[in-house]
């Protein structure tokens, strides 16, 4: 018993650490300024003169707002698109037995197979010849494929697991299809399409590849950090780093109890 | 109020079978129990009522209205699901007006019949509840409230009470025949459970296979099955069967001789009930060797064989018989069914047969 409980301990505690320390050592380095990045080892504690001059420092460059305007666009539009598109064919794979159904599941998989390195050149080329080419449209479509796969299964399971009759019912107590889905299935999936929403604003928000060579003068934060910050000095770059996880955290943060209670229904 | 007439329903998925020219008539307030082991059809016939499944070809008429090609909404009838079905996000008052809510009923009318219902099921503490509060049984009866509370012509059951245990069964069942015939709705009650059907409905459609192989009163159906099928899963203890060879016109069993109906080929099979075999003294009667006693309170279960044929025989408490012994037993022959072993329908009822020489003595 206790064997079992102290091996259930290290395991939580392992866990978090993995999670926890690297975002303790970038918001360490961001906030202690040169020396703290410097030295080593790493102070256990924090330092008690935090100083915000870093972050100011990272936040006056040029550009960093602009980006950080663009990547909010190409999130939210990601976000919309992965939602507009991935519920409905969840919707369908969930409920509708159709010639091919598991097929298409196995293909949805594989659009994360391809390499986007490989993708890249023929992609430029593509949205150079439809106008898509340096907007934060073009990112947010090809993002959108990126978070896809993501959004169909995991509807699809939010689906499975309203059971059928509710729907059923609904039909019998006089509503039509359309009217069933948006009183009786909708409202009961609505917190896990709300997880599926934030996950692909993170999945766009975090992309880095396919902004980057997608876009010249309109990158998102992630792009256009790692254009500048190379040359930046090492405790401005952690600066950049901990502002950009900064808002998944929060927004995972946020929705923590929806995406909790979407994987309730997901394992029940 | 209507009434339900099935006409010539088949339904097929792929190469399967699962209804095979189904025909049945509900009279307008009549209670119906289609009675059937899994897999045999029933509830896919009650999808195909409900709308919820298309059939493959035949109609569905209810109230005179050919509704077999409209959607389940405008059918004009209500349905209790097996699991309920309870909408987990709506209070229970949500959940009862919800019907009257989609129909366009005005607030007045809703929270009037919403407390109506409400007050038959005796739901109304549990109004402002929502479904995960409340327990199985609960959520069975704002299932019924729901049903109920839209009026409906035509009601449909799924097997609403598999899900609740033993006690709470017995007691949802007396209880829904009450609301039931109170309300006076045309009913259909899909169930697998024998014990169920006989205690609710006016009459029984057992299903097998696809087929109805009877439909006819509870007391009917028990006495006189209409197959071996039905004799052997209507009934607990389930109806003895016999095998025996025909001679002349006449089977020999023991001292006594039956005249089976003229029909019969050389082998005929003997129905009788377990409590429709009297021990006897002495002679005018056929042997059983008993290999199980079982007390069960208000009488004794026999398990035993006559002929090498299993057999049970239910007997008054107040005579204990020993195991290993062999006693001899005579049919109340009025309550003797005629079956044909290769078919197995019903070829003549007790009426049809005579009792032997020996026995008319007796």
């Amino acid at each position: 018993m206790t064997v079992r409980r102290t091996v259930y301990i290290t395991g939580i505690v392992v866990l978090c650490a993995w999670t926890l320390v690297p975002i303790y050592l970038i918001a360490l380095a961001a906030v202690g300024g040169r020396t703290v990045v410097n030295n080593w080892p790493k102070p256990f504690l924090p330092p008690t003169d935090i100083s915000l001059e870093t972050m100011r420092e990272f936040l006056d460059i040029a550009g960093v707002w602009t980006s950080a305007l663009y990547s909010v666009e190409a999130a939210v539009l990601c976000m919309a698109f992965s939602i507009l598109l991935g519920v409905p064919a969840g919707y369908a794979l969930a409920r509708f037995a159709f010639a091919g159904a598991t097929t298409y599941r196995l293909l949805i998989l594989l659009t994360r197979a391809f390499p986007v390195a490989i993708l890249a050149l023929p992609l430029t080329v593509g949205f150079i010849r439809l106008g898509l080419y340096d907007t934060p449209f073009g990112v947010s479509l090809m993002h959108t494929t990126l978070a896809l796969p993501f959004a169909v299964l995991v509807s699809a399971s939010l689906f499975q697991a309203i059971p059928r009759e509710l729907e059923e019912a609904a039909w019998v107590f006089g509503c039509s299809p359309v009217r069933a889905f948006l009183r009786v299935v909708l409202p009961l999936a609505l917190p896990g399409i709300a997880a599926v929403a934030i996950f692909a604003f993170v999945i766009s928000w975090n992309e880095v590849f396919a902004a980057s060579v997608l876009t010249v003068r309109h990158k998102t934060l992630t792009a256009y950090l790692l254009s500048v910050l190379s040359e930046s000095p090492l405790h401005v770059q952690f600066a950049g780093g901990f502002l950009l996880i900064v808002p998944s955290v929060l927004f995972i943060f946020l929705a923590r109890k929806r995406l909790f209670s979407m994987w309730g229904i997901a394992t029940r | 109020m209507a009434d339900i007439v099935i006409d010539n329903i088949t339904k097929s998925f792929g190469s399967f079978v699962a209804l095979e020219r189904v025909d049945l008539e509900v009279a307008d307030g009549e209670f119906l129990a289609l009675l059937g082991p899994s897999g045999c059809g029933k509830t896919t016939l009650l999808r195909i009522i409900a709308g919820l499944e298309t059939q493959s070809s035949g109609h569905v008429t209810i109230g005179g209205r050919d509704v077999s090609a409209l959607p389940p909404r405008k059918r004009g009838l209500a349905m209790v699901f097996q699991n309920y079905a309870v909408f987990p996000h709506m209070t229970v008052r949500q959940n009862v007006g919800f019907g009257l809510h989609m129909a366009g009923a005005d607030a007045a009318r809703i929270e009037r019949q919403v407390a109506r219902a409400a007050a038959l099921l005796h739901i109304e503490p549990n109004l402002d509840r929502y479904p995960a509060q409340l327990s199985g049984g609960q959520r069975q009866r704002v299932a019924v409230a729901r049903a109920l509370a839209i009026e409906p012509s035509v009601l449909l059951m799924d097997e609403p009470l598999s899900n609740l245990d033993a006690l709470l069964r017995l007691e949802m069942r007396a209880e829904l025949k009450s609301v039931l015939l109170e309300a006076g709705t045309t009913t259909i009650y899909v169930t697998h459970d024998q014990t169920e059907a006989m205690a609710l409905a006016d009459r029984i459609a057992i299903l097998h296979a696809g087929r109805i192989q009877q439909i006819g009163p509870p007391a009917e159906v028990y006495t006189f099955p209409a197959t071996i099928f039905v004799g052997g899963f209507v009934g607990s203890p389930p109806m003895n069967f016999l095998t025996l060879p025909v001679e002349d016109g006449c089977v020999r069993l023991g001292t006594l001789t039956l005249t089976p109906p003229a029909e019969s080929g050389n082998q005929v099979v003997l129905g009788v009930r377990p409590e429709d075999l009297e021990p006897t003294v002495a002679a005018g009667g056929f042997p059983f060797t008993v290999r199980v006693t079982e007390p069960l309170g208000p009488h004794i279960m026999l398990t035993g064989e006559t002929l090498g044929q299993q057999m049970r025989v239910v007997v008054p408490p107040e005579t204990p018989v020993p195991v290993g012994a062999t006693i001899q037993l005579r049919p109340r022959n009025d309550r003797i069914v005629w079956m044909d072993p290769a078919s197995g329908a019903t070829v003549g009822r007790g009426e049809v047969a005579k009792v032997g020489t020996e026995a008319a003595s007796d």
